[in-house]
């Protein structure tokens, strides 16, 4: 089994590591840089729990191998909070929304919808669920996942994105 | 206590103060201090939201190893050999472990009740195999991908049978657990229909036969089962593992291990969902904490989705026929149902679903009920349970309702109506025997039927239908036991311990386990308005075997009721402590004392407010402060009994449009109309409804674990697999009923009402829409291709197990036909007489009572003179005498019991040499099997 030696920054923070050929990138990235928030509901690209951005788009990581992300930059779930510990508007969209149970299904949840509705950027309601469609939660019912997408595509949360972009 | 403590304790005590003065500013925004009830944010989001949960997986300690297993191929045959040499032999193996070296343990598999299984179930195959994906072998190695690669390099030599897959196969195939006279894992009920029951059901009106198929089902928490093992010396075990109490986990593996002497900790942070898969360890876990004992090694093993869906405990593969006698008004007279359920190879407990028959017609003003229910075992994957196990009653009562609507010609819910049984019709007692006095499955219809305009909805359906639109309304009613305890050894109370932190915060740790259900903010909310503090000062723990005390956490919709009653308890013993220390320190009355926004205060003496942090100094640190005989420190703990079941009460509408030339089906609406009693978080609430409501959906369209005729699993991906996505589930609208129960703080459980109504509910709702094309067979789940043969009429053939509904249908309640050979039963008279001189009857006998349960074992005792029978029945219960009759080689005998209930105990036994065998009825329960020989 071939090795190879990776870099990645990973929530703004270089990570170099050498893996297997076959390593996916959340394996690398749960394993060996310790995000464990990063989880795995399938393997089989499915259940959309282990998404991540890489670069910036939504990328499953079990269908990813680490290999492939060499040279990129990575957000995990992990990254998103501000420093002071301020939640992301999409973390906070579904705590007030109550859209979680058991969050095992949460961190991906959490990254599709920052992919399409943080810094600055404003993706509809549609936008926001067909995108969701791809995710799998076993406990909730989906209704406050619902809800907070709903919320992020009001006019008003636009502004404070805007906001928070300025 | 010595002074220099009491000294620091002062220089805290002004920090402390600071801090409390600075929360007291904070929260004042917070309202009234009143949190049951309300919408609080949830306390484990934060850290959920943000990655930093605690998942089995998350965990990783030094020199831990993995472990990956070889698996079954095979649904049935024997293991001719196993060669694992090849596998040994790659880089980063350290051992492979087959049955044979974890024997030495002699693991005791019991089941949720802790009982002994009543096959030999052993953690790895034990000789033979019994399901596609049976663990053989057992790899350890340094990552996961090399456990897999070796895992697949054991050789393993099968000499394969035919398999036994469906309920059908078990009832005319050979038997999956050589040794045994036929399939049947256990029975209750009686074979033979009852004469009156017959003639009720002859001579009625109107009489519906309904028959559902349920198909099988995985749980499929999306967090897989999971363990890291480590032991730290001889002494000391710990595990992490994903599972619905880590008390109950840690009970098992010592009783399962016969290890009490080992300090066993389980822990369990977060857990990604339970469902009733995570309620103790089985064969994987199991075998993975043997390993570790023999290995000396911390080791892991984390369950991929493939070894899920194919290989872990599944649920509700059952078949029912469910006969209903109406009046011509539509009101119940009689009923009889006949229940199966596919128990796999080797269940978590051989269910035959008793309470299905318990509560089928619980709620309903039913005069007459009988039964027959068994579990079978098939060489499938194992039985465990899932949220609702019982739900066939409603699935299939609610069904049959609306068919018999149908064919007498009255409006659904007038049937419903004119049978329920009504809030002012209580104190009843079910035709089981079940006391009702507080149900509202009536009037929360009512209530439902304020926010549903039916008139409305039947006229647009009409007007719809000329459009070749079809639209349909399902309503569902029903009640569910909740918050059980002090039936089963496992359903116990639970218990709150509490303290006030001489910081003036408070932190609880408390018997719960959370797998989603959110736990620590409810009990929080419970602290917070019963103590006086503000919510965010509350801090609740729970998910450590070393934490609070034995509760079976997440299991019957029992923590909202029972911990909540714990939490209430516990905190007003914590008050009433508070206000005795404020008063003697304060020199104030103690009725006059009063904790708010964590300040206490005495009436008319606002100069005399402290906060509740400086009286928690004084409390730990100035013993000399305290009055006479006072505890120091502000604890208390309590462990809540409450009444052995609280009922929780719903109605449910759905209105769904299928569309006849695809058969899809969409939902448009959906009310839940519920009774919970006491919300103590109505957004938890609502989320446990809204879940369950979801795999409804999920258990009516589209989920189904299918084999092939050879017992191979055909859903092995998500993709096979099919979970409901948001897009499937519809946005559900609520309704509450708050009858408070009689439970301490009134509340009643949610937790899986939602999986039970919402499939009658779904159903109906199809069934209406098509109407004009027929009855839709319920064979779950209805998928397009179901639905499109009703609606084009076609027939897609009966289904394995179908006869049933032949004899039933031929033969009201007759039992079905067993194609096992019966045992030779002694021809009447002639032989009788002549065993007379022969028989043995006199001495000491080991017997076992085949109860749902587990075999109960007992010793009984018998001695004759002429026709008279007398003797004793000794269990580790206690002994009980009896008088009876002898016949020839048959004993007669009754015993009175009056636990768990009140109910005489029929025996009709035969002696045959050494063995001895028949039936004990067990009143409305019916009969169960009584086996044993003599003791030598
Ligand atoms: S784990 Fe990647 S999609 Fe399920
Ligand atoms: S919150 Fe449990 S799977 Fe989504």
């Amino acid at each position: 089994m071939s090795t190879h030696t990776v870099t990645m920054t990973i929530n703004g923070r270089r990570h170099t590591g050498t893996v297997e050929a076959r390593v996916s990138l959340a394996d690398f990235l749960r394993d060996q840089a310790g995000y464990t928030g990063v989880h795995l509901g399938c393997e089989h690209g499915v259940c959309g729990a282990c998404t991540v951005l890489v670069e910036g788009n939504a990328v499953r990581s079990c269908l990813m191998l680490a290999v492939q992300a060499d040279g990129a930059g990575v957000t995990t779930v992990e990254g998103l909070a501000a420093a002071d510990g301020t939640l992301h508007r999409v973390q906070e969209a579904l705590m007030n929304e109550h859209g979680l149970q058991c969050g095992f299904c949460t961190p991906g949840i959490v990254m599709t919808m920052a992919a399409l509705s943080g810094e600055g950027k404003k993706a509809t309601e549609t936008e926001l669920l067909d995108a969701l469609s791809g995710h799998l939660c076993r406990c909730t019912g989906y209704q406050g996942i619902r809800r907070a997408a709903q919320q992020l595509a009001k006019p008003e949360a636009m502004d404070t994105a805007n906001g928070e972009q300025s | 206590m010595s002074a220099p403590n009491a000294s620091t304790g002062n220089t805290e005590r002004t920090a402390v103060a600071d801090t409390a003065q600075n929360g007291a500013t904070r929260v004042a925004g917070m309202g009234s201090g009143r949190y049951i009830g309300k919408r609080a944010p949830r306390k484990e989001d934060p850290r959920l939201l943000t990655g930093r949960g605690q998942f089995v997986d998350d965990i990783s300690l030094p020199g831990m190893l993995h472990v990956a297993f070889t698996r079954s191929p095979i649904a049935r045959g024997a293991i001719l050999s196993v060669n694992t040499e090849v596998a040994r032999d790659v880089t980063g193996v350290h051992a492979i472990y087959t049955q044979q070296d974890l024997a030495v343990f002699n693991a005791d598999m019991i089941s949720f009740y802790l009982v002994s299984p009543d096959i030999k179930t052993t953690p790895l195959a034990d000789g033979r195999v019994a399901y596609v994906g049976e663990p053989v072998a057992l790899v350890i190695a340094d990552n996961r991908h090399i456990a897999e690669d070796a895992a697949s390099l054991v050789e393993v030599e099968y000499a394969e049978e035919d398999p036994v897959v469906t309920i059908g196969d078990a009832r005319s195939g050979p038997t999956v657990h050589p040794g045994r006279d036929d399939n049947i894992s256990v029975q209750m009920g009686e074979e033979e229909l009852d004469e009156e029951l017959a003639d009720k059901l002859d001579s009625a009106p109107h009489l519906v036969t309904q028959k559902v198929v349920h198909q099988r089902i995985s749980q499929s928490p999306m967090e897989t089962r999971g363990v890291v093992a480590t032991r730290e010396g001889a002494q000391e075990l710990t595990l992490y593992i994903t599972c619905q109490s880590p008390h109950l986990v840690a009970r098992w593996v010592s009783l399962a291990l016969g290890v009490p002497q080992t300090a066993i900790r389980v822990i369990a942070k977060d857990v990604g969902g339970g469902f009733g898969l995570k309620n103790h360890p089985w064969k994987e876990e199991t075998a993975v904490i043997l390993a570790t004992m023999l290995f000396d090694r911390p080791l892991k093993w984390i369950e991929d989705r493939y070894e899920n869906l194919t290989a872990s405990c599944q649920a509700r593969e059952q078949e029912m026929v469910l006969q209903v006698a109406f009046d011509n008004d539509g009101k119940l007279l009689a009923s009889h149902g006949d229940y199966s359920v596919n128990n796999g190879a080797f269940p978590q407990l051989s269910e035959c679903n008793i309470a299905v028959h318990m509560f089928v017609w619980a709620a309903y003003k039913m005069p007459a009920y009988g039964f027959l229910t068994r579990g079978w075992y098939t060489n499938t994957p194992g039985y465990a349970a899932y949220r609702g196990p019982w739900g066939m009653e409603s699935l299939i009562r609610e069904t049959a309702l609306d068919v018999a609507a149908r064919r007498i010609g009255i409006d659904p819910i007038e049937i419903r109506r004119r049978n329920l049984v009504t809030l002012r019709e209580q104190p009843a007692e079910s035709v089981m025997g079940i006391p009702l006095e507080d149900v509202t499955p009536a009037e929360c219809l009512e209530k439902l039927l304020e926010k549903f305009d039916v008139g409305q909805f039947r006229a647009e359906q009409a007007s719809l239908r000329k459009e070749k639109r079809y639209l349909g309304l399902g309503i569902a009613t029903y009640i569910e036991p909740t918050g059980a305890a002090g039936a089963i050894t496992t359903m116990t109370g639970e218990l709150a311990q509490v303290r006030i932190e001489p910081t003036g915060k408070v932190t609880a740790t408390m018997s719960t386990h959370s797998q989603g259900h959110g736990t620590a903010t409810t009990m929080a909310q419970i602290f917070a308005d019963r103590l006086g503090v503000p919510y965010e000062d509350v801090s609740v723990f729970e998910g450590d075997s070393s934490r609070g005390g034995f509760s079976p956490g997440a299991a019957g919709s029992r923590q909202g009721v029972i911990a909540g009653g714990a939490a209430i308890m516990a905190a007003d013993l914590l008050v009433s402590k508070v206000k005795t220390l404020a008063a003697h320190v304060l020199e104030a009355d103690p009725g006059t004392v009063t904790i708010e926004d964590a300040m206490v205060r005495i009436e008319g003496s606002p100069e005399k407010s402290r906060s509740l942090a400086e009286i928690a100094n004084i409390a730990y640190g100035e013993p000399d402060r305290l009055p006479a005989g006072f505890e120091s420190g502000l604890e208390a703990q309590y462990r809540y009994q409450p009444p052995p079941m609280t009922f929780s009460s719903a109605a449910n509408a759905c209105v769904v449009e299928v569309d006849v030339d695809t058969g899809f089906v969409t939902i448009l609406r959906w009310i839940s109309s519920e009774d919970c009693g006491t919300a103590i978080n109505p957004a938890v609430v609502e989320g446990q409804i809204s879940g369950g409501l979801a795999q409804a959906i999920g258990m009516v369209l589209m989920e189904e674990v299918g084999f092939d005729a050879r017992g191979n699993p055909v859903a092995a991906t998500y993709k096979d697999y099919h979970l409901p996505a948001i897009s499937d589930v519809p946005d559900f609208e609520f309704v509450h009923a708050s009858t408070p129960s009689q439970s301490v703080g009134g509340m009643r459980g949610v937790g899986e009402g939602g999986a039970i109504i919402g499939v009658p509910t779904l159903v109906n709702a199809i069934a209406d829409a098509l109407s004009p094309f027929g009855e839709v067979p319920v064979e779950l789940p209805l998928t397009p291709t179901r639905l499109l043969s009703v609606i084009e009429g076609r027939d897609l053939g009966a289904k394995a197990g179908s006869e049933t509904t032949a004899v039933m249908a031929s033969q009201p309640g007759a039992a079905p036909v067993d194609a096992t050979p019966e045992t030779p039963v002694a021809p009447p008279q002639a032989t009788a007489e002549d065993a007379t001189e022969a028989v043995r009857i006199d001495g000491d006998w080991n017997m076992a009572l085949a109860t749902p349960m587990g075999a109960q074992e007992m010793t009984g005792h018998f001695e004759t003179s002429g026709e008279t029978l007398s003797g004793y029945l000794a269990s580790a219960e206690g002994q009980m005498d009896f008088t009876g009759t002898v016949a020839g080689n048959k004993l007669q005998f009754d015993l009175k019991v009056v636990k768990p209930m009140k109910i005489t105990l029929k025996y009709n036994l035969e002696v045959n040499g050494d063995k001895i065998s028949g039936k004990c009825k067990m009143g409305i329960m019916g009969s169960v099997k009584v086996t044993g020989q003599r003791a030598t």
